[in-house]
């Protein structure tokens, strides 16, 4: 048979590869997204959390990180118009019935449509706090007198989870996220030839519960807490 | 003209290791230059037109289905036979050899049997070292089972779908060489001619039956692997597009057929259901391993057959030959079933079935073990009829199977026309009346990866001179017109009754006369029936639609056309053969306990019928049949 | 009973294809699928109309040919079946049943429900074999393969090369079929000196054929006739990866 090489990233194999492990960077980073935001619920007025965003914004090898992390995230959205695109002209005439319920997931055949919504709430979410951090007025205050000028990104965060459309936003938005994970992260394993009988079920396990399940509810609770405090 | 058979000389078990030693040979320079056609793809054509590609020939496969993987081959589901002795059970090759000889009710070629016998175990070789995934102990070396009429283990096999995998395996090899571009395939293409120049095959004229255009294709030699007639009976467990044709066009361009009549029924087909059936479906013969058996003693008993208790069911086999039981060859089991069910015992809402019982072997295995033995047959049939096997005993009544008759073909697999070769099912050799079970799979893969390559040499050596002939030569036009006016023909005769019409018809009478048990009078009777019904096809058939496109009707108009001949012919050969043997069972000939009498006095031949003409009888060539190596007996499997 | 059926007709490649409405009467729920387009091509003919070209051969669920899109599913409603092994017992009186043909850029369509599949083949003659000719071969026995890995080949090696694995995939995706062959020979010590450039081979080819890429929504598991399981797409992946990156 004729050798064939290169084209790692061009190969239809390659694509699933970049998207399974930019999924899999952007589920480990929601990890740590949320170990780090639990602190608003802290009963401390706002201090351990802002803290933590001085330390998130000053600390270099952090900074890298989250510029990857952007770009990745940005990687993971092209990757997936991509496939779309190229998923859409592979069936050029549509059948005019289809009944796939008892086939597949409902999530895995609308990772776009739920990848979408997910996009415009990171850009609406960029924008309150991301935003408004970097470039935005936010006021600062000092914590034990250790001469640090601390921007108090909490009161921006409470002031934006008081709203009403804002907090049906999120908690929609992370049920998309719910969905979405629900079958990229058992799919990222799939994708990356990780698919083994004594383990499979602990894959499905961990997708479930703690992705699809345990970190949207809990990012979804921020707003909720606010709102109802 | 007189028969050749060009058997070589020596003792029996040299006679192959000899003749290959001695067989001129083309060099590599010259065989880039040779063009050989193959009409079919299944085991018999995939293998050979594989193995000759890897020789160094330029090769032109031909088949009507979308994809060479599709041909019927794959349906084979027991397994295949090889003299390895892996089990240490006394097997060998001659035993291998006087099996099927037996089997074959003593009316084959030695030569070509102990060949067959010989090349068996490279077969199995091979395969394994294409992938095809056999069955296997915990220690990793290969599994076998037995079958139907003999007594050792050397049936090699891949669950209940040893045919696809073997079929699989000659694929792939095929698809290496396509992709290789030394074969050039032509997918959805049915041969609808030979060419014969200078007395010499030189081609085909096939149609593209997606734009309905006749192709000229030139080669230097043809091979035909284009399987068997079963379909003559409309209903067989062949494939819906299974046909005769490609035989049939041979046939009447001087290639003699062998032995038309003898066709096999095999025991354990799933019972016809109604009028609308279109085909029957065959269960390996290895569940007959396992299962037992029945029908009730009392005739016409209404009773579901669970609720008839063990001392009313008559296990009619293991009564009539306690030596083999359930395991009888296959003629002998099926003729049994018939015999059952036309005194009345047949059992379900036809009677025309016997029952097939695994609860003795589930309560001494476990239903674990049958499912892992049987699973998949018992999930098909459950598909079929609805009914749950594990709980209530199979029916199974015999179907057509299998065409031991075929072209005649000598030593090397050449017919009487120069060029022009028959590999597996195709050619009547080597199964003489009867064909046990495994042997077919055995028979195509012999034939196309061992035999013919070497043996077509024998033609080709002294062709290397012939340049490729252009196919505006006036053969291929003269070929190509008479296809065209068929064609023509058939599209104009507007009629009122599908193609289908007539095809059922035809099959009722060959069941019913030329079946599984045949009479003198009978035949005759179907023989005048069979020209009727050709006669009113003629007159009446409809094929709506137009012949430059895909269309169905057409293909299949075409092909019953000639079922319509070759019924005629199979009828001709039965009413000369007066005598019981193998799949043939003339009902004027059994003895009282109605076992099989042979004829060996008068009909140790093989009758090669030479075409005369339309509307006229066809000739009838006897090849005498010599054994220097086994007794003639009367087979006994009591 | 009574079948009413939507079938999708088209005369060739090039033409424009639309639905048509048909009844058969007095289907016999014994009756297969195709048995009742044998009833009602009979009835077509017989009115002078063109029947309804479909693909079918062997009718006993192994050759893949039969290729029918039913009621919004690839072989219809039953699980592990083939068109030809679908019966009428399935379907209700009176109910509509709508028959499409495979959907797929590299599955074009010929006339009404048959489809060109010869990408399948392209693809297994990039690389989907082991390269021996023939009387290379060495005993058969001297090359044990646990039992375990046989079985695992056979699994995959079961594909029947039909299509609905594509059909099913809402990407018209084909890695579970090349999976399948890339699968079988990855599992025997006979595949191994070609295993890493066969995978590529065949993926190239596949990409090449158009068909759409895989999200691993496991449609072609769950509808394919002899299921074939999705773990041989992610054997393909891990195969493919190790090759990129050893080469």
């Amino acid at each position: 048979m004729a050798t064939v090489q290169g084209g790692l990233f061009r190969s239809s194999i390659g694509r699933k590869y970049f998207m399974a492990l930019s999924g899999l960077f952007l589920c480990l980073f929601l990890v740590v997204h949320l170990a780090g935001n639990l602190q608003l619920f802290k009963d401390d007025g706002g201090k351990a959390f802002n803290m933590y965003t001085w330390f998130m914004t000053h600390n270099p090898l952090i900074k890298f990180i989250s510029y990857a992390n952007y770009a990745i995230i940005l990687l993971h959205v092209i990757d997936g118009i991509l496939l779309s695109k190229h998923n859409r002209k592979a069936r050029p005439v549509k059948y005019y019935k289809v009944d796939q319920s008892k086939s597949s997931t409902w999530s895995s055949r609308n990772m776009g449509i739920l990848g979408t919504i997910i996009l415009i709430f990171l850009v609406i979410h960029m924008r309150s706090f991301w935003f408004e951090m970097h470039f935005g007025n936010v006021p600062v205050l000092e914590y034990d007198n250790d001469g640090v000028q601390y921007k108090d990104l909490f009161t921006v965060v409470d002031a934006a989870f008081g709203q009403l459309w804002y907090v049906l936003l999120y908690v929609i938005s992370m049920f998309a996220l719910a969905f979405h994970l629900y079958h990229g992260f058992q799919s990222g394993f799939q994708s990356l030839g990780i698919n083994h009988p004594r383990y499979n079920a602990l894959i499905k396990g961990v997708g479930t519960f703690a992705f699809a399940i345990l970190i949207p509810a809990l990012f979804a609770a921020m707003p909720l807490y606010f709102f109802l405090k | 003209m007189s028969l050749d058979s060009k058997i070589p000389e020596g003792p029996l078990a040299e006679k192959w290791t000899r003749y290959k030693a001695t067989i001129p040979l083309v060099n590599p320079a010259n065989k880039r230059h040779i063009e050989v056609i193959v009409v079919g793809s299944g085991l018999a054509g995939a293998s050979a037109a594989a193995s000759l590609a890897e020789m160094g020939y330029k090769v032109k496969v031909f088949c009507f289905q979308d994809s060479p993987r599709r041909a019927h081959s794959i349906a084979a589901q027991g397994g295949i036979n090889a003299a390895k002795n892996y089990s240490n059970d006394g097997d060998s090759v001659f035993r291998l050899f006087y099996d099927t000889i037996k089997g074959g009710d003593y009316r084959s070629r030695e030569a070509n049997v102990h060949r067959l016998a010989e090349v068996s175990t490279a077969i199995i070789d091979q395969c394994v070292a294409q992938g095809v995934p056999f069955a296997r102990e915990y220690g990793g070396l290969l599994d076998n089972r037995s079958f139907g009429g003999v007594q050792v283990s050397r049936t090699f096999y891949a669950r209940g779908q040893t045919g696809q995998q073997l079929l699989l395996g000659a694929y792939s090899a095929l698809s290496r060489q396509i992709g290789k571009k030394q074969v050039q395939m032509y997918n959805r293409h049915e041969m609808l001619e030979v060419v014969t120049i200078d007395g010499k095959a030189r081609g085909i004229i096939a149609r593209d039956l997606v734009s309905g255009k006749l192709e000229r294709h030139f080669g230097h030699a043809v091979v035909l692997a284009s399987g068997g007639y079963g379909n003559v009976f409309f209903l067989s467990t062949n494939a819906m597009g299974s046909n005769a044709t490609a035989a049939w066009k041979a046939y009447k361009k001087g290639a003699f057929f062998g032995n038309p009549c003898f066709t096999q029924i095999h025991p354990t087909c799933i019972p016809v259901s109604g009028d609308h059936q279109s085909k029957l479906t065959l269960m390996s013969e290895s569940l007959r391993n396992d299962g037992r058996i029945w029908v009730p003693k009392k005739q016409n008993d209404p009773r579901k057959g669970v609720d008839i208790p063990e001392d009313e069911r008559d296990y009619y086999l293991e009564r009539r030959y306690p030596a083999y039981g359930n395991l009888v060859p296959r003629d002998i089991a099926s003729r049994a079933a018939k015999e059952r069910c036309d005194a009345g015992y047949g059992v379900g809402a036809s009677k025309m079935a016997v029952y097939l019982d695994f609860s003795d072997a589930i309560q001494r295995l476990g239903k674990d073990v049958i499912a892992a033995r049987y699973g998949n047959l018992f999930e098909m049939y459950e598909k079929i009829t609805g009914e749950n096997p594990y709980e209530r005993p199979m029916r199974i009544y015999p179907a057509v199977h299998y065409t031991m008759g075929g072209l005649w073909v000598d030593y090397n697999l050449m017919t009487t026309v120069e060029g022009l070769y028959a590999t597996g099912e195709c050619n009547f050799s080597d199964h003489g009346a009867n064909r046990l079970g495994a042997s077919a799979l055995m028979q195509g893969l012999a034939d196309g990866y061992f035999v013919l390559p070497i043996t077509i040499g024998a033609f080709l050596s002294k062709d290397i001179r012939t340049k490729a002939i252009p196919t505006d030569h006036p053969a291929f036009a003269e070929a190509e017109q008479a296809v065209q006016n068929q064609i023509n023909r058939l599209m104009n005769v507007k009629g009122t009754e599908t193609v289908d019409h007539f095809h059922k018809q035809l099959g009722k009478v060959m069941w019913e006369y030329c079946g599984m048990g045949r009479n003198a009078e009978g035949l005759k009777k179907g023989q005048g029936m069979v020209r009727e019904i050709r006669e009113a096809f003629w007159k009446n058939v409809r094929i709506p639609g137009t012949a430059d496109s895909l269309n169905p009707e057409l293909e299949k108009a075409l092909r019953v056309a000639d079922y319509l001949e070759l019924g005629e012919l199979m009828i001709a050969d039965a009413l000369n053969r007066n005598e019981s043997c193998g799949g043939h069972f003339r009902e004027e000939y059994q003895d009282e306990g109605g076992e099989a009498l042979r004829n060996d006095d008068e009909y140790t031949y093989v009758a090669a019928w030479e075409f005369k003409g339309d509307n006229q009888a066809p000739e009838l060539h006897k090849e005498k049949l010599i054994f220097e190596n086994v007794k003639l007996v009367q087979r006994s499997y009591k | 009973m009574k079948i009413n059926l939507k079938v999708w007709r088209q005369a060739n490649t090039q033409s424009k294809g639309d639905f048509k409405d048909y009844t058969v009467n007095e289907v016999s729920e014994d009756m297969s699928f195709l048995e009742m387009f044998d009833v009602l091509n009979e009835e077509l003919v017989r009115k002078g109309e063109e029947p309804v070209a479909f693909d079918h051969d062997c009718r006993e669920g192994i050759c893949g040919m039969c290729s029918m899109y039913i009621n919004g599913r690839a072989h219809g409603p039953e699980q592990g079946t083939t068109t030809c092994q679908l019966h009428m017992r399935h379907f209700k009186d009176g109910e509509t049943v709508v028959v499409e043909p495979w959907r797929a850029q590299a599955f074009p369509v010929l006339k009404d429900l048959v489809v060109d599949r010869s990408a399948f083949d392209r693809i297994i003659q990039s690389g989907g074999f082991i390269s021996v000719n023939t009387g290379n071969a060495v005993d058969a026995n001297s090359l044990p393969v646990p039992k375990h890995n046989a079985e695992l080949s056979f699994d995959a090696a079961a594909c029947i090369g039909c299509g609905a694995c594509v059909a099913a995939c809402k990407n018209a995706s084909a890695m579970l079929f090349v999976s399948a062959k890339v699968s079988q020979l990855a599992l025997l010590p006979q595949g191994q000196p070609e295993r890493y450039n066969r995978v590529q081979a065949m993926v190239h080819q596949m990409d090449l054929e158009g068909f759409g890429n895989c999200t691993n929504t496991g449609a072609c598991e769950a509808e394919c006739p002899k299921e074939i399981s999705i773990s041989n797409i992610a054997r393909m992946n891990r195969d493919f990866m190790v090759a990129k990156i050893a080469e």
